[in-house]
């Protein structure tokens, strides 16, 4: 379809006010984290680097994100775990029930965050005796798992089963067809998916209200804490301004990883 | 897409469904029995009741739960509310994506095309709560970003309510939506443009009876997304609400007490979003996601 000269303009205009949209807001955030307000002032008054180094020192914010990290990375670890077998189960068989699963796998992010998060609160407290930070664990691999596995699906249906064979031919047995073919060839798609897990677990905050333990803080779970608090506003915006920054990284390194086109633009 | 159907050599190759079983034990344990068997429990609780004076669960069948939910009418009124939030949100969500993802598909040079999409995706994984935190300091009343904007042109910020959230909840969920249609549209072939407008179809025409069919799963599959992750923002209502509530904003305060009636508020969104997702099944959306 040629379009016309106007029709052009006008959606590139549109585009350049959407990126506006969708920009703008975090734009404020990294520069509300410098201003010398100490409540949520626009435009800020004065520019000081004092509270990212009041923040840095900050014990509570430290060992927040200490926990986050921790509980990210055994979430992703679980999930990665979880997330290739199922690829391989479902990109290289079928059987009854494969379409079921292959939706079930999508629900944990594809249903509001308060379901699962309520769902799992209530089994921990009733059958594992209470909450602790496992249960945390246990409820960001459940939502992480899809990330993991749409990146690994998309790899073993490119893939195919060919090269595969080609080894076990050659003499390799299963271990080594695995170790020296079939890893390999995996490893870009699970490293870009478990970044994206990583990132969707350090960054949670309603599944975690609800199946963290007491005294179990993360980086949002401290956020939330202190978002109400007045005096507190200034280090919320640094400890805001650190996450938008920590999640652009991720992105560009996943992006390096994983093919886009390769998912059929799929978007997680 | 199909799967391919060379069993792969190996362990087991002689025995296919043992290595599916192999691959499928520790997946399914995780998701059935963990997770959907939670969502079950979940939906058990909310026929349950709990005993006024001593606190325990009474697990015999009642819809007491229900009952206060569709006759009380502050939460009534929340659940209206939500839902329409939700509708709203969507609705915008699609009205913002469209033009933008035909201008990343279809007018940007193509060779933009990756960093554009990267532009998308990123603030998708920017965290959550600090987009809804970003999102106060832009409504905030008289100190926020849109009045420092706003009140020079004679107009006011929304501030915190209704306006805020469906706002705040159209940014966040506004790429769950750009990317599924972007993607349908570079899958639409050039020819078929083409062939619309040899046959003498002007560029409404095209889009109406072209470029909407095929694009259409996509539009379903990015809805899922902006219509569910709608129904559950309480957050979202707390930090950018005032004083406006919303369904979830009722689970967590009785939550603690009262459990069952927490797992029948939360059945409601399920049941809605169930619903929906059956009925998108067949569109084929689901592979788009």
């Amino acid at each position: 379809m040629t379009l016309s000269r106007g029709t052009r303009i006008v959606l590139t205009a549109f585009a350049l006010v959407a990126f506006g949209f969708i920009y703008v807001p975090l734009g404020v955030i990294l520069i509300n984290s410098f201003s010398t307000d100490k409540s949520l002032t626009w435009p800020p008054s004065g520019f000081t680097t004092e509270w990212w180094g009041k923040a840095a020192d900050n014990e509570g914010v430290r060992e927040a994100l200490l926990t986050s990290i921790w509980v990210a990375s055994l979430a992703t670890l679980v999930a990665l775990v979880l997330g290739t077998l199922l690829a391989f189960a479902l990109g290289r068989y079928q059987f009854f029930g494969r379409e079921s699963l292959s939706l079930l796998v999508i629900l944990p992010i594809a249903l509001p965050g308060i379901v699962t998060g309520i769902a799992l609160n209530n089994v921990f407290t009733s059958f594992l005796g209470g909450l602790t930070i496992y249960t945390l664990i246990i409820g960001h691999a459940t939502f992480c798992i899809v990330v993991v596995y749409n990146n690994a699906i998309a790899r073993v249906r490119r893939m195919g089963g060919s090269v595969e064979e080609a080894s076990a031919d050659l003499g390799a047995n299963g271990w080594r067809t695995f170790v020296f073919i079939t890893f390999p060839l995996m490893r870009s798609a699970l490293i870009a998916g478990a970044i994206l897990a990583f990132g969707l677990s350090f960054d949670e905050i309603i599944v975690t209200t609800f199946t963290a333990g007491p005294g179990v803080t993360t980086l949002p779970i401290w956020i939330y804490q202190n978002l109400f608090r007045p005096n507190q506003a200034p280090i919320v915006n640094v400890v805001a301004a650190a996450l938008v920054l920590v999640s652009i990284l991720p992105i560009y390194i996943a992006q390096k990883f994983s093919n886009a086109d390769e998912r059929g633009g799929g978007l997680i | 897409m199909t799967t391919t159907t060379a069993t792969p050599r190996g362990f087991g190759y002689r025995h296919p469904r043992l290595r599916l079983a192999g691959l499928l034990s520790a997946p399914m344990a995780w998701l059935v029995v963990v997770y959907l068997g939670s969502l079950a429990a979940l939906f058990l609780t909310a026929f349950w009741t709990v005993d006024d004076f001593t606190g325990q669960l009474v697990k015999t069948f009642t819809m007491k739960n229900f009952q206060q939910v569709f006759t009380n009418s502050a939460y009534l009124g929340s659940m209206l509310r939500t839902v329409s939030i939700a509708l709203l949100v969507t609705l915008f969500c699609l009205v913002l994506a469209l033009p933008l993802a035909f201008f990343m598909a279809r007018v940007a040079n193509p060779k933009w095309r990756p960093l554009l999409v990267a532009l998308v995706l990123t603030p998708l994984w920017a965290s959550y709560l600090v987009k809804v935190y970003a999102w106060r300091a832009m409504l905030q009343p008289e100190t926020g970003v849109l009045a420092w904007f706003l009140d020079p042109l004679g107009l006011s910020s929304p501030g915190y309510g209704y306006v805020g959230i469906v706002v705040t909840l159209t940014y966040l969920w506004l790429p769950y939506m750009i990317l599924p249609i972007y993607a349908g549209l570079t899958r639409l072939p050039d020819s078929m443009l083409d062939a619309s407008s040899d046959l003498g179809a002007k560029g409404g025409r095209t889009f109406r009876s072209v470029v909407m069919p095929i694009i259409f799963p996509s539009i379903v599959a990015g809805s899922i997304f902006t219509f569910s992750l709608s129904l559950g923002a309480y957050i979202t209502a707390q930090i950018v609400g005032g004083q406006v509530t919303m369904l979830g904003n009722i689970v967590p305060t009785p939550y603690v007490t009262n459990l069952p009636f927490a797992a029948a508020v939360a059945t409601i969104p399920v049941v809605i979003v169930l619903l929906y997702l059956a009925a998108v099944r067949r569109s084929g959306a689901l592979d788009n996601l």
